[in-house]
């Protein structure tokens, strides 16, 4: 009997070296410390991802605009200009439901769409949540965003627990927002973990197998669809909440949740292997973490070419993903480290 | 007084956004049929039909550096809608080469994330080739239209000096630019040409057999990857065609348009009904309509959500589009 199987030992050993990273000399190395902790951010957003293309086989496409409703509705409950203004912890969990339940409720009527016009559908509705975004100034704060989010960590009620521990404007500095985040990556995948075993993840492979198949055994599709996109969407929103409190405001919409993102995003997921938790880290940590940090490092050494934009890495960024995406489809649909198939 | 001019100035820039709706539909079914063709023989939705669009547009971009002065370069236009039209349904037949036709026994959604995959490496292309600033063209092809009316309105005003304050308002007398004259001259002949092959000919008849059927079409010995590449060649040439004229009408060009434009046309195609040729026309014009008076009068910021609203109240409830017909999924 095999009790550990390869990927659960590559997942050890790459939360291993997650917890690991702020002990490196990351300013000697020339790594922005925040980039690091986008990295996790978008771990989690990847793996949400993962709930929705990768058991359940729905290709959304419009995973940024989610990730915007995340990151806006954390902005809301955060800034001064509303007379919310609750915690860290408090907002995490209503951003989570509430991204959940808006993305639910938009969804639920073209569940029943064929793959590609669902993938188009969701493409849309990307489209639209941006562009709302993007005018209801009053609310979102548009182009200008919702600016200074710094709440306090805990609810008032626990503030002298925030004092006892020192944290108090202190946690979200750079190595102890980023173990936050490592902690809340590590809940979601084992989370997720105990997901894929139970009667509903069960549920998703099958739809995601045999849509008609899984019907005819008494599963009642529509209702597992939604409850895939109610989970995916509900970790995309938290990795939308954490982004906003990182990044301490709400960021221009059409810079951050346009369809190029999600594009992105997807590309990280299906190199690291549709369905395969193991691979979403794999994937993120390979294909974003060259995007956001490994052309930094290089970009050094090729400071020294011509200044010609086929020498700057910067104007190879597309090529890329777009290579993984033909690349991966057409030799390795299942990814770096494919699920395990029983 | 006062209504009676707005009203007159209402009516009359109405009836001119009305037209430049129109014009843009026929550019935006011109793509369409891009992807019609393809997802009639195929089901796919060749994400980067509207990407081929936006090459042939670079094309044409830097084609018209080498243009000659004007009276000339009436000669230069026939030779831009031979050049960009080829290459745009080359680039088409080696992507589909290349790339999906490797992919024909896989599940449906592997060749829609390859095409995605096509789409970001032709945007970077573009981006390697213009830059990330939007280009205009300097060229001069097409008499102007500035000139002409200017001349006529200063001997107007020479003439009858009085009126000129009432010419001010007045909005531009020409309803047709050459541009717009160029774009229908090239929109009729091509989607007539295309009717015509599809209708009549041996390898039209190939090609609606494989849309309906593609094993029986294989075994009544039609050559099913010829067809296919046929398809998409089809469909570049008239991405191209729609690239030079665009290029002209439009005259600003950039690396991100073949999304934006693309996903307008694809919309077009899907209101018709998807594998519908006169769908495509008829969704063109009607997103067209929606993209110009939609501009106007509920405002430039909520036009994309517009048309991204009809696209998906359609794939709701009514996906075979207008024309379509209804399809009940196999097992």
């Amino acid at each position: 009997m095999k009790y550990f199987s390869a990927s659960s030992v590559v997942a050890v050993l790459v939360f291993g070296l997650l917890f690991l990273v702020p002990n490196l000399p990351l300013g000697q190395l020339g790594i922005p410390s925040n980039l690091v902790t986008e990295l996790l951010i978008l771990t989690i957003l990847a793996l949400g991802l993962n709930v929705i293309i990768g058991y359940t086989g729905l290709l959304h496409l419009g995973i940024a605009g989610v990730y915007g409703i995340g990151t806006v509705c954390t902005g809301i409950l955060v800034t001064e200009a509303f007379p919310f203004q609750q915690s860290f912890v408090i907002t995490l969990i209503i951003s989570t439901v509430v991204t959940a339940l808006i993305s639910m409720a938009i969804t639920a009527p073209v569940l029943r769409l064929r793959g590609d016009y669902f993938a188009l559908v969701t493409l849309g509705f990307c489209e639209i949540v941006v562009t709302v975004l993007k005018e209801f100034e009053h609310i979102t704060g548009g182009k200008k965003t919702l600016q200074n989010l710094r709440p306090p960590l805990f609810p008032e009620f626990l503030s002298s627990l925030e004092q006892s521990l020192d944290l108090v404007g202190k946690w979200r500095i750079f190595p102890i927002f980023y173990y936050i985040c490592l902690g809340l990556l590590l809940l979601i995948f084992l989370g997720l973990r105990n997901l894929e075993k139970s009667r509903i993840g069960r549920g998703f492979v099958a739809i995601r197998e045999d849509e008609l198949a899984a019907s005819a055994m008494g599963l009642n599709p529509a209702k597992l669809k939604l409850m895939a996109i109610g989970i995916g969407s509900g970790i995309v929103g938290l990795a939308g909440c954490l982004f906003a409190v990182h990044s301490t405001n709400t960021t221009e919409p059409q810079v951050s949740f346009t369809f190029n993102v999600s594009v992105i995003i997807l590309a990280s997921v299906i190199l690291g292997g549709m369905g395969s938790r193991t691979g979403m880290l794999v994937g993120v940590l390979l294909l974003l973490g060259y995007d956001k940090i490994g052309t930094r490092l290089l970009s050094d050494v090729l400071s020294q070419l011509p200044d010609k934009p086929y020498f700057k890495l910067s104007s190879w960024r597309y090529m890329i993903f777009g290579l993984v995406l033909i690349l991966m489809m057409r030799f390795r649909p299942y990814g770096i480290i494919p699920e395990k198939r029983n | 007084m006062d209504l009676c001019l707005f009203a007159e100035f209402s009516f009359q820039s109405l009836s001119q956004y009305v037209l430049n709706g129109l014009l843009m539909g026929a550019l935006f079914a011109l793509i369409a049929l891009g992807y019609t063709l393809v997802y009639g023989i195929i089901e796919l939705v060749n994400f980067a039909h509207g990407d081929v669009f936006m090459l042939g547009c670079v094309l044409t971009y830097f084609l018209c550096m080498f243009a000659p002065e004007y009276p000339t370069s009436l000669i230069f236009i026939p030779l831009l809608l031979l050049i960009v039209p080829i290459c745009c349904s080359l680039l088409n037949i080696t992507i589909n080469y290349l790339v999906y036709r490797p992919l024909r026994k896989a599940p449906r959604l592997v060749p829609l994330v390859s095409a995605l995959g096509v789409s970001f490496v032709l945007i970077n292309v573009g981006q390697m080739a213009i830059g990330t600033s939007p280009k205009s063209i300097q060229a001069q092809l097409l008499p102007s239209e500035t000139n002409q009316s200017s001349a006529n309105r200063e001997t107007e005003n020479a003439t009858r000096s009085n009126e000129a304050s009432e010419e001010l308002t007045r909005p531009r007398r020409s309803w047709l630019t050459w541009a717009d004259i160029l774009l229908i001259g090239t929109v009729i002949p091509a989607m007539t040409g295309l009717a015509l092959l599809v209708k009549f000919t041996k390898i039209g008849k190939a090609m609606r057999a494989t849309a309906q059927n593609p094993i029986a079409a294989r075994l009544m010995g039609i050559n099913v990857e010829f067809v296919i590449a046929l398809t998409f060649a089809l469909g570049g040439i008239f991405a191209g065609l729609a690239a030079v004229v665009f290029t002209l009408k439009i005259t600003t060009i950039d690396y991100l348009m073949g999304y934006k434009n693309g996903l307008y046309a694809f919309t077009a195609a899907v209101v018709g009904g998807v594998g519908s040729i006169p769908g495509a026309v008829l969704g063109g014009i009607l997103i067209g309509l929606i993209y110009s008076l939609g501009a106007v009068y509920i405002g430039g910021a909520w036009v994309d959500a517009c048309i991204f609203g009809t696209l998906i109240i359609l794939l709701v409830f009514r996906p075979s589009g207008i024309l379509g017909t209804r399809v009940r999924e196999k097992v």
